[in-house]
């Protein structure tokens, strides 16, 4: 079950429009099973959105990224949620998480332009109380993301017909 | 210059492969999806690249022992053992070969006195047919089909048994029709093999392709059939690596004396990068319990079951393939021949198959899909599969 569970999520990962006939002939599971399931993951958190993986470097619109290190005081019975909770609700911030090593948050931040995400680090990241430094990297180009390579062929090289 | 009379007519009198004329008219159809391919659509896996790779900057450019490397017959022997229950000795049972194909070359020839008769249960791969006549032996169809699962019976093994029979090859899980051949069956081949002292080639390319209950069984892991196996397996189905031709040979001591002669005066070894690849695999594969092959086999799993699951709604029979990448539906129903059915569909529907009799005459009325096809390209082939069928 649990194998299954995971293999279900992978076909998702792949493709989360995958109709759910196609889903349980894929699984050899009845489709009432693999329909329960999800409802199941969806009601337990597992799966939280079904998202596209979009190159937004093709499109019009004006976007700036940035990984942003932040180092914090944790804060006494709080450790770290405190203080991740305070940065992840800025619409701007798309991703946090805890890390080991130099530093202890990496955000990943989105804003429309340079000067929006420098507004952002000044005004409103550094100022918080318990952020004692930061140090922005901007993302040049994005390669992979998700398992999603961006750019190169995926052409298929092999002959069209073979013994 | 007529050169009619120089080449040897044995040879000259193979037909030429069925899959030709297709793939020339493939070749003028850029929109054409192709389920006519024999190979893994992964790329092999990056961690097997970067190994060769390395070698190469290291400099490994030179021959490898006629065996192949020590290291890659080591971690064979220890695959075979772990996997396969086989026990084979590293040092001299174990042959690296110019893939599979090169294994079937090599065990004809050691083994064809002139008229000797091989037994080829058909459908089956395109090679060994021609192999057995390059070999200078005489090779006979064994039929088998889609009521028996596709599975060679006994009773048929028995009948097609005469006085110049010495092999017999097993060719499982197969290509082109998906079947796979189980503990019990083999079984009863292995008392009738016994029983007329044959020997067995077993050709089990696609071992780590298994879809059903049962894990793959090597008939040279059945008692007193070990003695008389020339087992043949590679590196291109299971591990996606079918462009660096790596595959290996075992057989008892004895009988790999001869075998090794022809290798060693024709071939000298298998590429070196090939063999450094295929270490790799095998090293790695130890470590994480083959999680490429696994991570593979699953994705081609999930395909085989829309594939077969979408030729029984187009109304057309659909033995279940539990081993190899292929589905061989049965297209009797449409009164077209295989031939015809896969070259209309072709041209009308630019979908590529391969018509069964490509794999022996008693293919007619089947044709062959392979599925390790991108799953958004298999959804357009199967829709357009289906609307030609239904308009027939």
């Amino acid at each position: 079950m649990q194998n299954l569970q995971i293999e279900l999520l992978q076909l998702l990962q792949q493709d989360c429009r995958m109709p759910l006939e196609k889903l349980a002939v894929m699984l050899g599971q009845p489709l009432e099973t693999i329909a329960a399931m999800i409802e199941d993951m969806e009601k337990r958190g597992i799966i939280l959105r079904y998202s596209p993986v979009i190159n937004w470097d093709k499109t019009d619109r004006e976007r700036v990224e940035a990984m942003i290190e932040v180092r914090v005081t944790p804060q006494r019975d709080e450790g770290f949620d405190a203080i991740a909770k305070r940065i992840y609700r800025f619409d701007e911030v798309k991703s946090v998480y805890l890390m080991s090593g130099a530093y202890d948050l990496l955000l990943l931040v989105e804003a429309h332009s340079l000067k929006e995400l420098a507004y952002f680090v000044s005004t409103k990241l550094s100022v918080l109380e318990t952020v004692t430094g930061t140090a922005t990297h901007f993302v040049l180009k994005r390669y992979k993301s998700d398992g999603v390579i961006f750019e190169g062929d995926a052409q298929d090289k092999r002959l069209a017909v073979n013994p | 210059m007529d050169y009619s009379h120089y080449w040897n007519p044995n040879i000259a009198a193979v037909p030429k492969s069925g899959i030709r004329k297709f793939f020339d008219i493939v070749q003028t159809m850029p929109g054409a999806i192709s389920l006519g391919v024999g190979e893994p659509d992964f790329v092999t896996p990056y961690h097997i690249r970067n190994a060769a790779i390395d070698s190469l900057l290291d400099g490994e450019t030179q021959y490898t022992s006629n065996w192949g490397k020590l290291s890659l017959r080591n971690e064979i022997a220890y695959y075979l053992q772990h996997r396969y229950s086989l026990t084979y000795d590293p040092q001299k049972e174990i042959l690296v070969t110019v893939g599979a194909s090169e294994g079937i070359d090599l065990a004809l020839r050691a083994l064809l006195n002139p008229g000797d008769e091989v037994l080829v249960p058909e459908p089956s791969y395109v090679s060994y047919r021609p192999g057995v006549v390059f070999a200078g032996g005489v090779p006979v169809p064994i039929k088998t089909d889609a009521a028996r699962n596709f599975v060679l019976t006994p009773e048929e093994l028995e009948a097609s048994i005469g006085p110049r029979t010495k092999a017999l090859i097993l060719p499982y899980p197969n290509n082109p029709t998906g079947a796979v051949i189980g503990r019990e069956a083999l079984q009863k081949l292995r008392d009738v093999i016994v029983r007329h002292d044959l020997l067995v080639v077993s050709d089990e390319i696609y071992s780590e392709l298994s879809y059903g209950e049962e894990d793959h069984v090597s008939i040279a892991s059945l008692p007193e059939m070990w003695e008389r196996t020339v087992y043949l397996n590679g590196f291109s189905k299971a591990f996606a690596m079918t462009g660096w031709r790596v595959g290996y040979l075992c057989a008892p001591a004895q009988l790999m004396d001869v075998i090794v002669k022809i290798h060693q005066y024709t071939i000298m070894c298998a590429s070196t990068q090939g063999q450094v690849a295929a270490e790799e695999a095998l090293r790695q594969g130890r470590e994480d319990h083959y999680a490429d092959v696994e991570t593979m086999r699953r994705s081609y799993d999930h395909r085989r079951r829309l594939m077969f699951n979408a030729f029984r709604e187009m109304g057309l029979s659909c033995f279940e393939p539990l081993g190899a990448f292929y589905v061989f539906p049965g297209i009797e129903k449409t009164g077209l021949s295989s031939e015809e059915f896969c070259e209309k569909l072709l041209r009308q529907k630019e979908v590529a198959c391969v018509p069964g009799t490509a794999f022996g005459a008693c293919g007619e009325g089947h044709i062959r899909c392979c599925y390790a096809t991108a799953l958004d390209k298999l959804d357009i082939a199967l829709k357009r599969i289906a609307d030609f069928v239904h308009a027939l």
